[in-house]
């Protein structure tokens, strides 16, 4: 809107060249009424059809997917199913939230997402940090974090499933030299939570160490020059200079990580074999995800499954909306 | 300037119609394969017509592997030229083909069931999608083993599918586990132990690991063995009407109270079949228990996974009582345009002589009786079984098997249910050392969670 409006109003070069084309054409009646209409449609119209390739694609594939699997979840329908089923109100949401399984599955997406992401983000920071400093083969080793990211999420799990084989994998026999015996990575509930986030650890690690030295790239080095003059150790500049000022980027790797968690699927997915989508013999390790996959496409429940869906959706609101908040209040402490 | 501009929007141009056209030729492909599917329209004897048969994993019908049955009945027909289209999961195979069904589009002409999934297809709204044997001329279900034409029946009567094999279980052991435990090892001897009751087989079990060799369990898997037990029953996890009666069958009860035994006095190796990480048919090669329910088709995986360093030392012994695990059948969909054609073939494929030549060539039992009772069936062995220069008689065996299984009614949720039982109850049991009674409930739990009831 605000482009036409200034269109319009200082529009005198586009009005200056209908006027000749129309005379050099020779339009037979009503010539300049009609081109004026028509310009005034161009300008005013014309800017939604610019737009119009994004909001199409958005309706087709972002708002029509979210409204109509609320509708769905609204209604009993099974998979293949031809017809539209049949209306039950928020049955399957009460059913929900009388479900031991879907409360498993909130418990372990939570354990999981706390377990991968916040290691992940510590670490990140800190190798972010060795990278900052001038050091030998600096763009070699900036590539080399990067690289779990570039492996797709199945090889990088059937690599670790068999790592963490309780029989022979090499991780059982690593700690067998420290006495460590017969842990079982694949039953076990901490044990399997705990190679699960390892998984997403190992991918995710080195893109946010990566978003992260973007960030400490922008850093002033005014600041940590001063604060060198004032003594302060490398350790104390991190605290007081590093994280202070990258404090944006590390508020927006938390909200990108915490929706990656919530959607968690393949690792878990793969990682249980044969048991795949029930997320272990009994439930250890069955996300959200997993549950919701579990009764779309396994049970074919695609009512319920798209239940699952939208409290996913809210859930992640909610997280958004409490990490807002926490921003918002640390941005006043700061005072700036 | 110019020509140089020129050129660029000449490249995007070329590169968007050939994006185009990729497009347009993968549309084009499979409409073009869906027409050929359609087109011949009407049929006669003379006319060149292309016949589509969907099947999963191995049938052994095709030129390259198989039992070159389809150039066989080109040879035979020649107007007829045969295509197969094969995936090679079985799941995924049913998934899609359960869509393809619903919407009535992208069908083959004859489509492959496994008995898995039969109770389902028969259910009403899939079973009107498919032709109704009966109508077709020189169909008799009596040349069938009695349950297996049954299994494909729908409640009104009609049958949608001829069956291909059947998956007689037998029982393979390893010789040199069961002689240091001090059990005999001649198959007639070792068949006497259990003859007759599967509690005699988990008896054996005890013997067996009172001596058994370190590191070695009487039995792969509580889940192989609750199988195993269940295909013997006539009572299985649904009643006549397919309603499932799993809670109160006792035939579930049977084959569930004697894996929960086994997996409480360790003579399970706490392995999962078929899981997707290999431990299984990594157990077979370092030889991790001494006994795995064998079902025909069987075979040939405990042969490929123990390799050759293990030759001679497996023999197959009869089951304490007789059951089915597996099997297919074939149907022609209504979608198709020769239908006559088709189920011509499907007869000519599921008839004994060409189950036959299958059975030589790959060991799936034929479940036509004609060729159940072929000498050629009768009197083949497998080397890999038994010891040197005595090789284990494996048709007797499954042909004998074969012809002692009761039918048992089988439903829709069957295959549901079944797996909730075996890999989260058992399973569970197995790997978590959870109580019978909590691993059951647990199941119960599930199954409602799943099904609704």
């Amino acid at each position: 809107m605000a482009t036409s409006v200034r269109a319009t109003s200082d529009g005198s070069p586009p009005s200056s060249r209908p006027a000749p084309s129309t005379s050099r054409r020779g339009d037979p009646g009503a010539p300049g009424n009609w081109r004026a209409k028509l310009y005034r449609l161009d300008t005013k119209a014309s800017p939604y059809a610019y737009i119009a390739p994004f909001f199409l694609v958005f309706a087709a594939f972002g708002l029509f997917p979210l409204i109509y699997t609320g509708w769905l979840s609204l209604h009993h329908v099974e998979l293949g199913e031809s017809g539209s089923g049949s209306w039950v109100g928020f049955d399957n949401y009460t059913n929900l939230w009388d479900n031991q399984f879907f409360w498993k599955a909130l418990r372990n997406t939570f354990t999981l997402g706390v377990i991968s992401t916040v290691p992940q983000l510590m670490m990140a920071l800190g190798l972010a940090h060795l990278l900052n400093y001038k050091l030998r083969a600096r763009g070699f080793f900036r590539v080399a974090i990067l690289a779990p990211y570039a492996t797709s999420i199945a090889a990088a799990a059937l690599v670790f499933v068999q790592l963490f084989n309780p029989d022979y994998g090499m991780i059982n026999q690593l700690l067998g030299h420290f006495g460590v015996d017969g842990i079982r990575w694949d039953s076990s509930k901490w044990p399997a939570q705990i190679a699960i986030s390892s998984i997403v650890t190992w991918r995710w690690t080195g893109y946010n160490a990566l978003i992260y030295l973007a960030a400490m790239q922008a850093v002033p080095s005014d600041l940590y020059e001063a604060a060198a003059l004032d003594g302060a150790s490398r350790w104390r500049q991190f605290i007081s200079v590093t994280i202070p000022s990258i404090r944006p980027t590390i508020f927006f790797t938390i909200i990108v990580s915490t929706i990656g968690a919530t959607q968690l699927f393949g690792e878990p997915l793969i990682y249980g074999g044969g048991v795949g989508p029930t997320g272990g013999t009994d439930h250890q390790y069955q996300t959200l995800s997993l549950y919701m996959y579990d009764k779309g496409w396994q049970v074919g429940q695609l009512g319920q499954a798209s239940a699952v869906a939208w409290v996913m959706l809210l859930i992640l609101l909610l997280i958004g909306a409490v990490q807002l908040l926490v921003i918002r209040r640390s941005r006043r402490k700061l005072g700036s | 300037m110019r020509t140089s501009g020129r050129t660029r929007k000449a490249a995007v141009i070329a590169v968007a119609g050939l994006a185009t056209c990729a497009t347009l030729i993968t549309g084009c492909s499979s409409s073009d394969d869906n027409g050929s599917k359609g087109s011949d329209g009407k049929s006669s004897s003379s006319e060149q017509i292309t016949l589509h048969i969907g099947d999963f994993n191995e049938f052994g019908y095709n030129d390259k592997t198989g039992a070159k049955l389809f150039s066989e009945y080109e040879a035979l027909h020649p107007n007829i030229k045969i295509v197969e289209d094969n995936v090679t999961d079985g799941q995924q195979y049913w998934d899609s083909l359960k869509l393809h069904l619903q919407q009535g589009s992208g069908l083959d002409d004859i489509q492959a069931i496994e008995v898995g999934y039969i109770a389902e297809a028969i259910q009403p709204q899939l079973a009107s999608k498919f032709v109704d044997f009966k109508s077709i001329k020189g169909f008799s279900a009596d040349d069938w083993v009695s349950y297996k034409e049954k299994q494909a029946t729908t409640a009104d009567g009609q049958v949608i599918g001829v069956g291909t094999d059947i998956g007689p279980t037998a029982i393979c052991y390893r010789t040199d586990f069961f002689q240091q435990a001090g059990l005999p090892t001649d198959p007639q001897q070792v068949a006497a132990l259990w003859n007759g009751d599967w509690a005699k087989f988990v008896q054996v079990g005890e013997q067996f690991k009172a001596k058994a060799p370190s590191g070695v369990a009487f039995t792969d898997s509580a889940g192989g063995l609750f199988n195993a037990v269940l295909s013997s029953q006539p009572t299985q996890f649904s009643d006549q009407t397919g309603k499932l009666v799993y809670d109160s069958s006792p035939g579930v009860k049977t084959a569930w109270d004697l894996s929960a035994k086994a997996v409480k006095e360790g003579l399970t190796a706490k392995l999962q079949q078929f899981d997707s990480n290999n431990t299984w048919s990594a157990a077979f090669k370092t030889g991790k228990f001494a006994t795995v329910a064998c079902p025909s088709w069987m075979t040939g995986l405990v042969s490929t996974n123990s390799g050759p360093a293990n030759k001679g030392k497996w023999d197959i012994a009869q089951p304490p009582q007789a059951g089915n695990w597996g099997g297919s059948f074939l149907a022609v969909t209504k979608a198709s345009k020769h239908q006559a054609e088709a189920a011509a073939l499907a007869q000519w494929l599921t008839a004994a002589a060409q189950e036959v030549k299958i059975f030589q060539k790959f060991g799936n039992i034929p479940s036509n009786k004609g060729g159940l009772s072929d000498p050629a069936v009768q009197n083949t062995t497998n080397d890999y079984f038994g010891p040197a220069g005595k090789p284990a008689p494996t048709g007797k065996i499954f042909a004998t098997t074969a012809q002692s299984i009761q039918p048992a009614p089988i439903g829709p949720d069957d295959g549901t249910v079944k797996d909730i039982i075996t890999k989260n109850g058992l399973l569970d049991m197995e790997q978590r050392g959870t109580s019978s009674e909590k691993a059951w409930s647990n199941v119960k739990a599930q199954v409602k969670d799943k099904l609704g009831e």
